[in-house]
């Protein structure tokens, strides 16, 4: 262990707190011990925990603000139901189907992401912040327009209503306009959510750590600087794009698998939003704060119920004070004499030995 | 190697606290009740098949219990799930007002039988209303009325259907809340009921010539009703000139809407829509001077309450709904009455829903009861309850009359069979057609 790199065993760490958490939930939810409040809060954990991680690629390694995040998420999340109709009756084990259908929303986010990254991409700041805002909205009210039904002839798709369709009458609406996804078969398991938060992880964390990870800390850090050391800034700047966009797809996909029905709303402008949150009060760059982060703020309004009128009022107490606290001078000086004691006496120990 | 030893420490602190805060969120009241109710599904296991037979038998055993043949006894936990807070929280909230004065009115007839009602919010969001669920089913619910709205009930409905808990839906009202379930029935009409009753409606009355649609296709209830309206539409040969749409985010101009329906010469406009959106068409409709008839679904109900709304603008506005506020009914007036007095609001059509789901619970558990010579509600299991509930909903000699309809009964299905009333606006009030 002491010959691996910080930043290796710092990825060490984050796959390892993602397997206790794995591990613990799988035991109690074996043994009957979680209530069912909270076991129906495992797999949105998990897609939570990927959608803050890939948004904290952008946002913190590669310093632009994106705030459509949850648009990839939807995109993901509708082919995924479309793959996973398609081949409800072909491919025999769900965990295969689930497979698939996570590549298939991983692939059409991926796809998303380079059409709007070329653009987008070439701007900065603000501008960047507002035309991913735009485009969030935009993939929400195209799929309020998108029907997809399936018969034997294959897939039929229309932006006009349902009637339009065409279809024979066996055949299946599997996306309703605004009604959204209806009728979904739930094939979301918690040991898949688990796996695909490592993957995402390992994926992710290799990028950060690789050459072209640091070729994207340096054009976060100064553009004109990496520019004029021959970096091509637009290839690193999409690659990191692109990625997160493919993550978020592939959450969305395990989202969507994981409830009866979707509908376009949902992944609107506050999704966006509260993703950014995950990662702001996680800590810009740090993945592991945006993992935590994004787990206990998908819970805490959860545990807030008994609150009932004042439940969103503490949510948003509880932010604030966050907020505070991780900022404060003086906390962080307590964080570290606990941290300075902790080591002291840990040194003490290993001289004694 | 300290670094690594404090990290590691440092998360599993983190997870610890996680996990306890998992246990916490349950809360230990609520775990010890927990335990309790699987005990008891464990006892109920033995003998689910003659779950009635053996609560026969604990009535005879309790000489408290065995009064009267036919007797309604124990508490019943009944869980509400609605959006009470975000966008759509005035549907929630009216139908936790109208249940909760109608458990109130049960709870005052007999001392042996209580309701004890536990409203959840759900935020208008699939997501949060399966989150709701299961908290009301970590409180030990033994039913639920709910979703309120559409989209979160049709995933709640599937996990309730997994579960086998029982729902009685207030004012879900797509067909996909009940295909396939047959533990979810619904109060109201369902959304095919009214696009194709509305069509019927305004072709055998020959209200209108050539018909104009404005529906608003970012949202599932409107969209649903259009679908089924132009499907009878054409199967009636009604002429429908003009299609135009809507989205939430663009719900505050129609004037190209309107435009295009005078353009086409609509003499009527067909508006299933809520009210708030209705109530600016027809604003915008008199400003450009269009003299057009409306017609619109129950969404329309609550237009003439609405504060600032120039009532004598509706006019002549044709509408479906299953209760008017100013009906004259014994029961309507009480319920009105009760409902500003706890509210200081008129109740809507979903306060009424709410209002009849709690009463229609209590009527199929007191109609079961009567056959079976007495029940016990305490400590039946969910399970056991919806197949109590389904028997008797699904029975064809079962009917409820509430303020919403008299004489509801119900099919296999899970949908209403009650007389859709069309009503028109006459002097700022509803009038009968």
């Amino acid at each position: 262990m002491r010959k691996l790199s910080k930043s290796a065993r710092n990825s060490f760490i984050n796959y390892g707190i993602v397997l206790v958490f794995f591990l613990v939930f799988q035991i109690m939810l074996s043994m009957g011990k979680l209530s069912s409040s909270f076991s129906g809060q495992l797999i949105p954990i998990c897609t939570y925990v990927i959608m803050a991680v890939s948004l904290n690629l952008v946002v913190g390694i590669s310093g632009e603000l994106s705030l459509g995040h949850a648009g990839f998420m939807s995109v993901g999340a509708f082919s995924g139901v479309v793959m996973a109709s398609c081949i409800q009756n072909v491919v025999g084990p769900s965990w295969l189907r689930l497979a698939l259908s996570i590549l298939v929303g991983a692939l059409c986010a991926a796809v998303a992401g380079t059409i709007i990254g070329i653009p987008v991409l070439r701007l900065r700041g603000d501008y960047l912040a507002i035309v991913t805002l735009a485009f969030g909205e935009i993939i929400k009210n195209v799929l309020n327009c998108l029907y997809v039904g399936v018969d034997s002839h294959g897939l039929h798709i229309s932006m006009k209503d349902a009637v339009s369709l065409g279809m024979e009458a066996d055949g299946i609406t599997i996306i309703n306009g605004p009604m959204g996804a209806l009728g979904i078969r739930k094939i979301s398991t918690f040991i898949s959510a688990v796996v695909l938060v490592l993957i995402v992880l390992f994926i992710i964390q290799n990028l950060v750590n690789s050459r072209s990870g640091r070729a994207i800390k340096a054009i976060r850090d100064n553009r004109i600087a990496a520019e004029s050391c021959g970096i091509n800034v637009m290839k690193y700047k999409m690659m990191a794009f692109v990625v997160s966009a493919a993550a978020a797809g592939a959450a969305g996909a395990l989202y969507a698998l994981n409830y009866s029905t979707v509908v376009p709303k949902k992944f609107d402008f506050n999704t966006s939003i509260l993703i950014l949150v995950f990662v702001v009060l996680g800590g810009i760059g740090n993945l592991r704060g945006s993992m935590i982060a994004a787990a206990v703020l998908t819970v805490l309004p959860e545990m807030l119920r008994q609150f009932q009128d004042y439940r969103m009022l503490i949510y948003a107490v509880v932010l604030i004070l966050v907020m505070i606290l991780t900022n404060n001078r003086r906390a962080k000086d307590a964080l570290g004499r606990i941290k300075d004691t902790v080591f002291r006496r840990n040194r003490l120990q290993e001289a004694d030995k | 190697m300290k670094k690594k030893l404090l990290a590691m420490l440092l998360a599993t602190a983190m997870v610890c606290s996680v996990t306890a805060c998992g246990g916490d969120s349950a809360g230990t009241a609520d775990n010890s009740a927990d335990a309790g109710e699987t005990t008891e599904t464990t006892d109920d296991a033995a003998t689910t098949d003659d779950a009635a037979a053996a609560d026969d038998g604990a009535a005879d055993d309790a000489a408290a219990d065995a009064t009267g043949s036919g007797s309604l006894t124990g508490t019943l936990k009944l869980g509400v799930i609605g959006p009470l807070t975000g966008a759509a929280a005035l549907y929630g909230n009216a139908v936790d007002s109208g249940s909760a004065i109608a458990v109130e009115e049960i709870n005052a007839i007999s001392s042996d039988f209580q309701i004890e009602l536990n409203a959840q919010d759900d935020e208008h969001d699939a997501e949060k209303s399966v989150n709701a669920y299961n908290n009301l089913k970590d409180w030990g619910a033994q039913a639920i009325i709910g979703c309120v709205t559409t989209t979160p009930c049709v995933a709640v409905a599937s996990e309730a259907n997994a579960d086998r808990m029982f729902m009685l839906t207030p004012s879900a009202s797509a067909t996909d809340v009940t295909k396939g379930k047959d533990n979810v029935y619904q109060l109201c009409f369902s959304d095919p009921n009214q696009g194709s009753a509305s069509a019927q409606y305004i072709s055998d009355n020959g209200l209108a010539e050539k018909v104009a649609v404005i529906y608003n296709n970012s949202d599932a209830y409107s969209t649903g009703i259009y679908q089924t309206f132009q499907t009878a539409a054409e199967s009636l040969g009604m002429d429908v000139v003009s299609v135009t749409t809507f989205t939430d985010d663009t719900a505050n101009d129609f004037s190209v809407q309107l435009t295009e329906a005078q353009n086409a010469g609509a003499d009527l406009i067909f508006l299933p829509i809520y009210y708030t959106p209705a109530s600016l068409i027809m604003q915008q409709a008199a400003s450009m001077s269009y003299d057009v008839k409306f017609f619109g679904v129950d969404g329309m109900d609550g237009i003439l309450s609405l504060e600032g709304f120039d009532t004598s603008l509706a006019e002549g506005v044709m509408l479906l709904t299953p209760f008017s506020a100013d009906a004259t009914d014994d029961k309507t007036v009480s319920f009105v009455g009760k409902y500003q007095a706890a509210n200081g609001e008129i109740p809507s059509q979903f306060a009424a829903d709410g209002y009849d789901c709690a009463y229609a619970m209590y009527a199929a558990l007191t109609y079961y009861a009567d056959k079976n010579g007495g029940f016990n509600v305490d400590g039946v299991s969910y399970q056991d309850l919806c197949e109590i509930l389904i028997s008797v909903f699904s029975d064809p000699s079962f009917s409820v009359d509430g303020i919403t309809g008299e004489g509801m009964t119900w099919t296999a299905a899970g949908e209403v069979n009650k007389a859709p009333k069309a009503v028109v606006i006459k002097d700022g009030a509803y009038a009968g057609l």
